[in-house]
């Protein structure tokens, strides 16, 4: 068996889903440390429930919802002509979702550590607002980007209940390396095991390391 | 508040001493049947049998690193055996309580067949040869007829897992236990196959005693051999030894 096939496919996994959830999480991170809206609360609540529920639970539901028959899945077939499930589209999404407060959270929280007259100033120097956004927001948060995109990466590398469920084992699609580990715990394959599992536990370590040496000097500047 | 805290505890444990009850670590094939041949048990002994299923090779895995289990129930004779060699299983207790019937079921297709060999009818769902014997048997069914093909097969952890695939309309047709025929899966059949015992290698379900001394273990054992739960077993679709 591939010994660095899953870690391979798993690596692709966790950066794909860093980008979409880079993209897509700013501006939702931008908009909750900016709003004063009723609906915050319930924003908020919604991004922070993957950190609550069990993987069972949104195993259960995108395995109803990407397959063939699902809302989602039954569309997605109509375009494509395969379903979401079993496929490595279908664990983007899921990771998406999964990895989704670790990305928000601390964009938000940067976002909302920013003082709003740098950016008034900005805007009174004649910046757009996008402009302003992306020259002075950006920049000044980049430690919550920094954070956003190493939690959310090293977290959907470490993915397992979800996958396990909407998965299927499939090698090169989405046998992914927690799958690939379980399995080899569960046939008694400790060897292999051993070298995926040390892999992981070395590259977190270095990862967050990394990240907090990076945290403590921008905390000194 | 706390007499009452102290009070619901000692009932609670009380309850727990009063009634005698053995570990059963069984192969997810099995679970159903099991789960009527403990309830018929109960009601002749009193000893209550809990179940504590997965496939076949994750049972192994557990007792083979000292999972505190009383007995296994597998669905193949290897891992028995290989038990009974380490020294987890009890020397001479093994025996064949059950020969195991493969069929494919699909809730989606006319014909369960025809599906196997169509590339873009979807997933064929079976649990994980490495782990389940089931799963072993359905790749030699599907590798001799000539339709296993590495993309379109999805892998349950066990045989449980891979039903739902199915049932769920993820997967177009499962290869599975017989006894797996039940529930959803009987209600919302549009075809069942039984696949020919010569077309995979024979599934013969072993159980083995892992706790020398425990005598309701022993008895359970006796009663998995008695005629009573032989009907049983063979209600669920499996074949008997003599």
């Amino acid at each position: 068996m591939n010994l660095y096939g899953p870690l391979w496919l798993s690596a692709q996994l966790a950066f794909v889903t860093t980008i979409i959830l880079v993209i897509v999480g700013a501006p939702v991170a931008w908009w909750l440390a900016r709003t004063s809206s009723q609906a915050k609360p319930a924003v908020q609540a919604v991004v922070a429930m993957p950190i609550v529920l069990p993987p069972t639970v949104l195993g259960f539901y995108l395995l109803i919802l990407l397959g063939p028959n699902g809302a989602v899945g039954s569309w997605w077939v109509q375009i494509t002509g395969s379903a979401l499930t079993f496929s490595f589209t279908g664990l983007v999404i899921a990771s998406c979702i999964y990895s989704l407060p670790f990305a928000v959270q601390p964009m938000q929280n940067a976002f909302e550590s920013l003082p709003k007259s740098y950016l008034e100033r900005a805007w009174t120097l004649g910046a757009s607002r996008l402009d302003a956004f992306f020259s002075v927001a950006v920049p000044l948060s980049a430690r919550g980007f920094v954070s956003g995109i190493v939690l959310s990466f090293a977290h959907t590398l470490g993915e397992f209940g979800v996958v396990l469920m909407v998965g299927g084992n499939i090698p090169g699609e989405t046998r992914v390396v927690s799958i690939a580990i379980y399995d080899h715990v569960e046939t008694l394959n400790y060897a292999a095991a051993h070298r995926m599992s040390l892999v992981l536990v070395a590259f977190a370590f270095i990862v967050l390391a990394t990240m907090f040496v990076i945290n403590r000097r921008w905390s000194e500047r | 508040m706390r007499a009452r805290a102290f009070l619901i505890l000692l009932l609670l444990a009380s309850g727990a001493e009063a009634q005698e009850r053995i570990q059963v670590a069984v192969s997810s094939n099995f679970v159903l049947t099991f789960t009527e041949i403990a309830m018929a048990f109960e009601e002749s002994t009193g000893i209550l049998a809990l179940a504590r299923s997965g496939s076949t090779g994750q049972l192994y895995a557990q007792i083979s690193n000292g999972a505190p289990f009383d007995v296994y129930i597998a669905a193949d004779d290897e891992r028995p055996a290989a038990l009974e060699h380490s020294g987890y299983g009890v020397k001479g207790t093994r025996f064949t309580y059950a020969l195991g019937r493969l069929v494919v079921w699909s809730r989606k297709a006319d014909d369960c067949l025809a599906v196997l060999h169509d590339p873009s009818a979807g997933y064929i769902a079976l649990a994980n040869p490495d782990l389940a014997p089931y799963g072993a048997a359905a790749r030699d069914f599907l590798v001799s007829i000539g339709a296993w093909h590495a993309e379109r097969i999805v892998l349950g952890m066990n045989a449980m897992q891979a039903r739902s695939f199915a049932v769920t309309g993820n997967a177009v047709a499962a290869v599975m236990p017989y006894a797996q025929l039940t529930g959803l899966a009987r209600t919302n059949s549009r075809c069942v196959y039984e696949v020919p015992a010569d077309a995979h290698r024979p599934i013969r379900q072993q159980a083995i005693l892992l706790d020398e001394k425990n005598v309701s273990a022993q008895r359970f054992l006796a009663y998995l051999k008695s005629d009573e739960a032989r009907e049983i077993i063979r209600q669920y679709g499996y074949e008997v030894p003599e």
